[in-house]
């Protein structure tokens, strides 16, 4: 297995090696027979690489322990999904599982495309060949899987088998932390395609909303992973690592959230140019920026340039990106630069009362909460450059500038959609946001009046308020509009509205599930905590709940041992909920881990952790956490993918013309037949 | 005034605001990194600036009390050279990762009496290839298991 799977790359990587100079060389002098094998060795290398996929995972479900990863990240105890999802556990896995989701979206792109005669596919395959060069590289040279496991006999190195592995982390042991880092990487290399289409336009100079059309659908997938991607992980963060939130600022949840910043701006620009043909420049400049900043992401978190509570390690393998992304930048600068020319903008904006000024806008807070976030993440390394003093900004620098910027975001969305192109009259502009703003006010004032007097929550309560008013006009108004023309009931009526314009609608769903998620973050800001000591009997209070302790138990397994405190959880006199915090601690990986319990009401969690035992009264010491609103960062993320789901489904226009072609296809078969 | 020129201004107007938040926000979250070492040579100024120091801790120095903990933080665990008392008062648990010999990270600020006042902590469990195959085992670097996000180490934030 070993072999096959050492083989496999290596066979990979000749094939990639061919497609990339059969693809250019193919497009560059137009003899498309080159190109299309150049194609075909795309689909080569996919294979190859899943070869060395399989190999990986039978080593890891056979529990070989002389190969090195294996026995780094597995155990014989270890469950079977978490064997499979140990692939994904570890550096050297994590590179070929990309690798095999590039090559994959290759062969996929090339299938797709298959039927098309132009020069644009071969320059994209050509791309995200080298993109996909570069990881075989690191796979086979600088982060193989297949390493065998060596042991030093007074400075001679042997092969050697271990008994049993290390384990998987037991912090990694959990359903959300198995689909997280794919998703993460489906998003992240996602970006790879609309990159290698922008690229191909550049080189082909076929600049206009062409490789856009084709790329959107990759782009807003790529989007829904990598945002699912990272709310996964903020859920992980949250239920397992008990410190009551999920989201850090710490440099590796930077380094995800950066791409999507900018993948955000790219999605809402891109209608400006399919629309009004602007922003060209803008555009590619966003795309070229989310691909190097998702390659820089990896380069940050691997190469130990920034300390961050996610330990990786510090291999070699930050060198090469660091190398490549050089590359990468130069490259795409370069073409930028010299194709400005095709890159005119044929408009020009005309009024703030358009929707062109509010996309502007979005992708101006964007960029700025990008770079904000790039700047404070690199913040350390920079001053230590600058003045020689090495000066980290913590949460408060991203929350002072991030929670604005949310704000006027949100605001946005509300506005954005429903201004027209060019220019919006006053009339109407009254006539749209006359509710909307009433509603503002109104949810203002109750949260004014219910004793909130911090100015952010406030303001986004009401401009939550305000935007959700603006959708549920837009959808009312719509379904009615359509229920008097096809009298239908008014929930068909909605499906019909939907369904005629999922691109539409499919949006303001997306919007509705940013707004929850801010309603969800403002949460924090409400966010009470404190702690008790409890031994059988024990009661304490927190908030407006109170806690008796029934039971400690010590707890024993062949996986862990710890200790559980199980607690009485009541509010007003009323029983809600028992809840068992437990405190674990695993000897295969030597590590200690909280089992954080919660209840959970429409309004807030209660989140318990079991945090130490105090050796001086011998009491559990139980950390409590009332967090509001955080069901409906959840929620929103789900309204979001929903959202972004509808707006990826195909349009029945472009149903009735595929089968239109279809018919016309069939119809000159049948006549060539007729004719031989 | 062109076309062009009117949204200028507000773009200016959005920028200037937002780097205004960035400047307070800076202000407000900036802490020096520094070595036990370099803090202890800084002398009375270290009581001035927010710090963040990493050492690692030291064994058996660890007294828990609530929530709060207090332990020596050693900038060489093997000399014992270079150590710093920390209490930590931070409200948040200290992270299960958070044990002897264990690579700490501290925020907070000195006091006079030369110990420092944590309310940040963030704790790398110490490597986890403790000689398991063998006495001169050859392992790489890595400190943990993990691919892409959190691993060990409850965020400190």
């Amino acid at each position: 297995m070993i072999q096959i799977g050492n083989y496999a790359i290596a066979l990979a990587l000749t094939f990639c090696t061919y497609a990339l100079f059969a693809l250019f060389y193919g497009a560059k002098t137009g003899r498309r027979e080159i190109a299309k094998s150049g194609e075909r060795a795309v689909y080569a290398t996919f294979g190859f690489v899943v070869l060395a996929v399989a190999s990986l995972e039978v080593l890891l479900l056979r529990s070989d322990f002389s190969v090195e990863y294996v026995a780094e990240y597995s155990n014989r105890a270890l469950p079977f999904f978490y064997k499979v999802a140990a692939l994904w556990g570890g550096q050297k896995g994590s590179l070929l599982f990309w690798t095999l989701i590039l090559t994959g979206y290759a062969a996929w792109v090339a299938f797709r495309n298959r039927h098309y005669a132009g020069k644009l596919i071969p320059y994209t395959l050509g791309v995200m060949s080298i993109t996909a060069f570069f990881f075989l590289i690191m796979n086979k040279f600088a982060a193989n899987p297949f390493h065998r496991l060596m042991q030093d006999h007074g400075g001679v190195q042997h092969v050697f088998t271990a008994s049993d592995g290390q384990g998987l982390n037991p912090l990694l042991q959990h359903p959300a932390m198995v689909i997280h880092p794919p998703m993460l990487y489906l998003g992240y290399v996602g970006m790879v395609v609309p990159f290698a289409f922008c690229m191909a336009a550049l080189l082909t100079r076929e600049l206009g909303s062409g490789w856009i059309k084709l790329t959107r659908r990759w782009t807003l997938f790529a989007w829904l992973f990598l945002g699912t991607g990272i709310l996964l992980g903020g859920r992980w963060a949250y239920v397992e690592l008990g410190w009551g939130g999920y989201w850090a600022w710490d440099p590796v949840e930077n380094a995800s959230l950066m791409p999507w910043l900018t993948g955000t701006a790219f999605l809402h620009s891109v209608i400006v140019q399919e629309r009004r043909n602007m922003l060209k420049v803008w555009n590619v400049v966003l795309i070229l920026a989310t691909y190097l900043l998702a390659i820089f992401g990896t380069f940050l978190t691997r190469s130990g340039i920034v300390s961050s509570v996610h330990a990786f390690a510090q291999s070699s393998i930050g060198t090469y990106f660091a190398v490549f992304l050089g590359l990468a930048a130069a490259a795409s600068i370069y073409l930028v630069v010299t194709r400005l020319n095709f890159l005119r903008s044929d408009n020009q904006l005309d009024s703030y009362a358009s929707r062109e000024a509010s996309f502007l806008f979005n992708n101006l807070i964007l960029l700025a909460a990008c770079f904000a976030v790039l700047w404070g993440t690199l913040f350390p390394v920079i001053s230590e450059l600058i003045q020689n003093d090495k000066v980290t900004v913590g949460a408060p620098f991203f929350n002072k500038i991030n929670v604005p910027i949310g704000l006027f975001l949100l605001f946005l969305t509300g506005v954005g959609p429903l201004l027209a192109w060019r220019k919006t009259s006053f009339q109407s502009m009254k006539k749209i946001f006359f509710w909307p703003t009433i509603a503002g006010v109104a949810v203002a004032g109750a949260s004014l009046a219910f004793g909130i007097h911090s100015i952010y929550p406030v303001m986004s309560f009401a401009i939550a308020a305000f935007v959700l008013m603006t959708l549920i006009n837009e959808f009312s108004r719509a379904t009615r509009a359509r229920m008097r023309n096809t009298h239908e009931n008014p929930a068909s009526a909605l499906m019909g509205i939907v369904g005629t314009n999922k691109r539409r609608y499919g949006g303001y769903v997306a919007h509705l599930g940013f707004l929850l998620l801010l309603v969800g973050f403002t949460g924090q800001a409400f966010t009470t905590e404190g702690w008790g000591e409890a031994n059988v009997g024990d009661k304490f209070s927190i908030g407006k709940y109170d806690f008796q302790c029934m039971e400690i138990q010590n707890l024993k397994n062949d996986n862990y041992q710890g200790m559980s405190a199980t607690l009485a959880l009541s509010s007003h006199g009323r029983q809600l909920a028992l809840l068992s915090p437990e405190k674990r601690f695993y000897p295969a990986s030597q590590q200690t881990t909280s089992e954080v319990r919660m209840h959970h009401t429409p309004i807030e969690d209660v989140y318990v952790v079991f945090a130490n035992v105090k050796e001086a009264t011998n009491k559990a010491i139980i950390q409590v956490w009332i967090n509001p609103l955080v069901s409906y960062v959840w929620l929103g993320g789900y309204v979001l993918a929903i959202g972004t789901i509808i707006t990826l489904l195909p349009n029945r226009v472009e149903r009735k013309l595929k089968r239109r072609k279809k018919a016309v296809e069939e119809l000159l078969r049948e006549t060539e037949k007729v004719n031989v | 005034m062109k076309k062009q020129h009117r949204f200028a201004v507000g773009i200016a107007v959005v920028l200037i605001a937002i780097g205004y938040f960035a400047f307070a926000g800076y202000n407000e979250g900036k802490a020096y990194y520094k070595t036990i070492e370099e803090v202890t040579a800084m002398g009375p100024k270290a009581e001035k600036q927010r710090l963040r120091v990493a050492g690692l801790v030291k064994e058996g120095t660890i007294e828990r009390d609530g929530t709060h903990v207090s332990f020596v933080l050693a900038q060489d665990v093997e000399t014992m050279q270079h150590t710093l008392r920390v209490h930590y008062v931070g409200s948040q648990p200290v992270p299960d990762t958070f044990k002897d010999r264990a690579e700490a990270v501290v925020e907070g600020k000195c006091l006079p009496d030369g110990t420092f006042e944590a309310d940040h902590i963030q704790a790398k469990c110490a490597s986890k290839y403790e000689a398991k195959y063998g006495p001169n085992a050859q392992h790489p670097n890595d400190m943990s298991s993990t691919g892409k996000p959190s691993d060990a180490a409850g965020g400190a934030y």
